[in-house]
């Protein structure tokens, strides 16, 4: 599991790469949260182009990141998403909580 | 159903084990002509029902998780995930989509996953003895070969 993070003015890119599962999502939340709280951005992009698996875990990930860009003011935005976490995310059905796109 | 080939693999619910059950799923099902879509919903359904042994079966301690995989005749996948750890109260109420005793941590959808994503799940639960999750996946039959 690997975590990029560029920020640009309001606007904070997190891409993961890997596996992600709840061995993983144990470290990856309090990192990604640290970032969000420090940039404080207006809008967060979580590009999962290099994420080749993801399971529920994944899923409580991205409903986190969401609670706390909603707390700031902002949103988040789930982009690139292959076909496996994209299976799971349908099946949880938090597309429709969540912006994501393929 | 007649079995065609079974493997048994025991190990402690560590969390560093959920990518080992992935693979070792992955692998045995090769022998079976999966696409790539399906082995995906294999390996997530396996890492759901691990997991679940790791988060809730043991909370605060380390116990043995039993992974057994079949292959049965006309190209079925079983997937049998064991624990003996705390059990279930009511089964039917933790099947349900967002039912969670994990708190923030967790979202409740890890059986509805595991549904989804195979033909048939089972799950055989006591409190105090453990639970046993048993999924199948039949693999569809391709009209021409590729
Ligand atoms: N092996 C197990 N041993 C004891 N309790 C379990 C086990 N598996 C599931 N449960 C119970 O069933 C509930 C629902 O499980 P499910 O996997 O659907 O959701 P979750 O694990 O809580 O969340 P998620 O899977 O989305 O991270 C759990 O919260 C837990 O109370
Ligand atoms: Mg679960």
């Amino acid at each position: 599991m690997k975590l990029t993070a560029t920020q640009e003015s309001g606007r904070l890119t997190l891409a993961l790469s890997g596996e992600l599962d709840h061995h993983e999502a144990k470290n990856l939340i309090r990192e990604l949260e640290e970032r969000i709280d420090t940039g404080l951005p207006r809008d967060c992009v979580l590009d999962l182009e290099g994420l080749r698996f993801m399971d529920s875990s994944g899923v409580a990930i991205l409903l986190k990141l969401h609670r706390r860009m909603n707390a700031l003011g902002g949103r988040l935005f789930v982009q690139n998403v292959q076909s496996q976490p994209m299976r799971v995310l349908d099946a949880s059905g938090i597309d429709r909580i969540i912006e994501i796109s393929a | 159903m007649k079995e065609l080939n079974s493997v048994r693999f025991e190990f402690p619910s560590l969390s560093a084990n959920e990518g080992f059950a992935r693979g070792a799923v992955a692998c045995f099902a090769a022998q079976l002509d999966m696409t790539l879509t399906e082995l995906g919903d294999v390996k997530t359904a396996v890492s759901e029902a691990v997991t679940n042994c790791i988060v809730h079966a043991y909370p605060d301690s380390v116990g043995p998780i039993l992974l057994r995989l079949r292959i049965l005749e006309g190209g079925e996948l079983e997937i049998q995930v064991k624990d003996k750890g705390r059990g279930i109260e009511d089964v039917e109420r933790a099947r349900q989509p967002l039912f969670t005793t994990g708190g923030d941590d967790r979202g409740g959808m890890g059986f509805t996953i595991m549904e989804s994503f195979t033909d048939s799940m089972k799950v055989r639960s006591r409190v105090g003895a453990g639970t046993t999750v048993t999924m199948r996946k039949r693999v569809e039959k391709r009209r021409k070969a590729r």
